[in-house]
């Protein structure tokens, strides 16, 4: 399978590799996918008390899509509000890296991550979610 | 002139320098796929080159020098396969590859007897192509039974014994898998065909040169062979076909009658020449070759294991060929790590390889969990394969492995004491 030179570039040289607390208020914690699915993404977030994501951490066991994917969201998000990246859309990530038609599951698996991180850091922290 | 010289010489070299660094900077490629195919032996092309050009004869032709040569050939090649497997040569019928003798065995001995017998026994490790015929037939109204295979890849013999009834025709149990590099106990499951008069097939692609076969001590009845998994040209492979007790097959080509209509089309000369000569090579070298090769497949699964925790093999240990390893790397995806070595050729059974999104059937057959069978890798060892490149190897996939680990949350869950399994994960 031919890959794109961004999405070799995010495989080789992942960006925001790491973990962080996850029991720290300012810290959501999203975990997505199942081992047996062979992909699973763990993306974490550090959100300032004005709501701005000043960090993003990410641990993915999955094909090199899903690495790619997960690497070039938490580039994404930092610097971003909660909403913001919480409206970034799979397909954004699919076209960025030119994912192969079976590997948007991948992107799909990104999106996830970064909502349920953020759902995680509001159910923390108390904040009233309106998309939900 | 000489100034114009110049400007053109100039830019000249630079390139083929730039080639040069890059050739450099490139490393060679390792072949360790040795389970998906082989290179042809430089003899056997050799054996082969006259049949393309001065020695082009249609070994059919009767009347002429050119038809003779070349049936002569095929001759002596149908001699040196059947030596290999201890039949005589009259019992082996030329296909274009073990996926045609597979079907022409399980579809012909099916069709042939399957009035009164309608009855298919096979496993479900088998080879895609023995599955699909036996789906196939089922269509057709024949009736299959698919005998599932121990934790280790092997069959239960007391569960083939029940299987068998008065409507068996046909069992069909491959010698070597080609994922796992097992051994069936063919002398077992001869023994028992045999005293129940039920015909048994087996699939010997991955069998031939690796392990010794013998139809009259194993009781085998029809067993294909392929080429170019023994270091012979692609394109070719027999089915051989008992004599005594004779074993009938309904052709599925028809034409000319060649192969004593059990086979039409005409022989292609070169290819056979090339089948025989693999074969023969193999009749010499077999014993050398694979001493080597269980020595250096030990030497990698050790080197592995001193180096990585949380590996896993997938197969028997003992009841494998030497050429296999099929290793899980708990917590790395195995496609992933396909590219991070990308410079070494082997195959994973992860699910992301596979155009249908599901890990190998023979891993889950085992039983061996989904996540794991996503972390395997087949590393196949061959003739040509050296002591240096399995370093290279070992060193750039337990490399890849610790790099993808540090990268895995299940890696990260495991050092943490989390049971993976405990964890209710949202199925995709």
């Amino acid at each position: 399978m031919a890959y794109s030179e961004k999405l070799i570039d995010h495989y080789e040289n992942p960006r925001n590799v790491g973990s962080m607390d996850k029991n720290e208020m300012s810290v959501g914690t999203g975990l997505v996918g199942a081992p047996a699915c062979g992909d699973v993404m763990k993306l974490q977030i550090k959100v300032t008390p004005e709501g701005i994501i000043e960090d993003a951490k990410f641990k993915t066991f999955g094909c090199g899509s899903a690495i790619a994917s997960s690497s070039l969201i938490t580039e994404w998000v930092k610097g971003k509000s909660l909403d913001e990246a919480g409206s970034i859309k799979n397909s954004q990530i699919a076209e960025e890296l030119a994912l192969p038609p079976v590997k948007v599951h991948c992107s799909i698996l990104a999106e996830d991550a970064i909502k349920a991180a953020i759902s995680d850091y509001k159910s923390k922290n108390g904040v009233a979610d309106a998309a939900e | 002139m000489q100034r114009v010289r110049k400007r053109v010489t100039l830019p000249d070299k630079r390139v083929s320098e730039e080639a040069f660094n890059m050739n450099e900077l490139k490393a060679k490629p390792i072949y360790l796929d040795y389970q998906a195919t082989t290179p042809t032996d430089p003899r056997v092309v050799e054996a082969m080159l006259p049949y393309f050009t001065e020695k082009f004869g249609n070994p059919h032709s009767r009347n002429h020098s050119f038809g003779w040569e070349a049936e002569d050939a095929v001759e002596i090649a149908r001699g040196q396969v059947a030596k290999i497997i201890g039949a005589s040569a009259k019992e082996i019928i030329f296909t274009s590859g073990a996926t045609e003798s597979n079907n022409l065995a399980l579809k012909g001995v099916m069709k042939f007897y399957g009035k009164k017998k309608p009855h298919l026994i096979t496993v479900v490790t088998e080879h895609k192509c023995v599955l699909d015929s036996a789906r196939h037939l089922e269509q057709e109204g024949y009736k299959v039974t698919y005998l599932g295979v121990k934790d280790n890849g092997l069959i239960d013999l007391e569960e083939l014994k029940a299987a068998i009834t008065d409507e068996t025709a046909l069992v069909s149990v491959m010698g070597v898998n080609n994922e796992i590099g097992v051994i069936q106990p063919l002398k077992e499951i001869g023994a028992i065909c045999r005293e129940r008069k039920v015909f048994f097939h087996t699939d010997c692609a991955q069998a031939v040169g690796k392990i010794d076969l013998d139809v009259e001590d194993m009781n085998i009845d029809l067993m294909s062979i392929s080429g170019h998994k023994i270091y012979g040209p692609k394109g070719i492979g027999a089915l051989f076909v008992r004599r005594r007790p004779r074993v009938r097959v309904i052709a599925q080509i028809t034409g000319g009658g060649q192969e004593r209509g059990m086979r039409s089309g005409t022989l292609p000369t070169p290819l056979i020449v090339g089948l025989g000569k693999a074969c023969d090579i193999l009749s010499n070298e077999m014993a050398e070759e694979n001493a080597r090769l269980t020595e250096l497949r030990d030497y990698t699964l050790a080197r592995f294991r001193d180096r990585l925790d949380d590996i896993y093999l997938n197969g028997d240990e003992e009841a494998r060929v030497c050429g296999n390893l099929n290793v899980s790397f708990a917590y790395v995806e195995g496609e992933s790590l396909l590219m991070d070595i990308k410079n070494i050729a082997v195959s994973s059974g992860s699910a992301c390889t596979s155009a249908s999104l599901e890990p190998s059937y023979v891993l889950r057959a085992l039983g061996v969990d989904e996540e794991l069978a996503h972390t395997s890798l087949r590393i196949g060892l061959g003739r040509f394969t050296t002591k240096e490149e399995l370093d290279t190897a070992v060193d750039a996939i337990c490399t890849a492995v610790e790099r993808l680990r540090e990268m895995s949350p299940l890696w990260e869950m495991a050092q943490e004491g989390i049971d993976i399994k405990s964890i209710e994960w949202a199925e995709h």
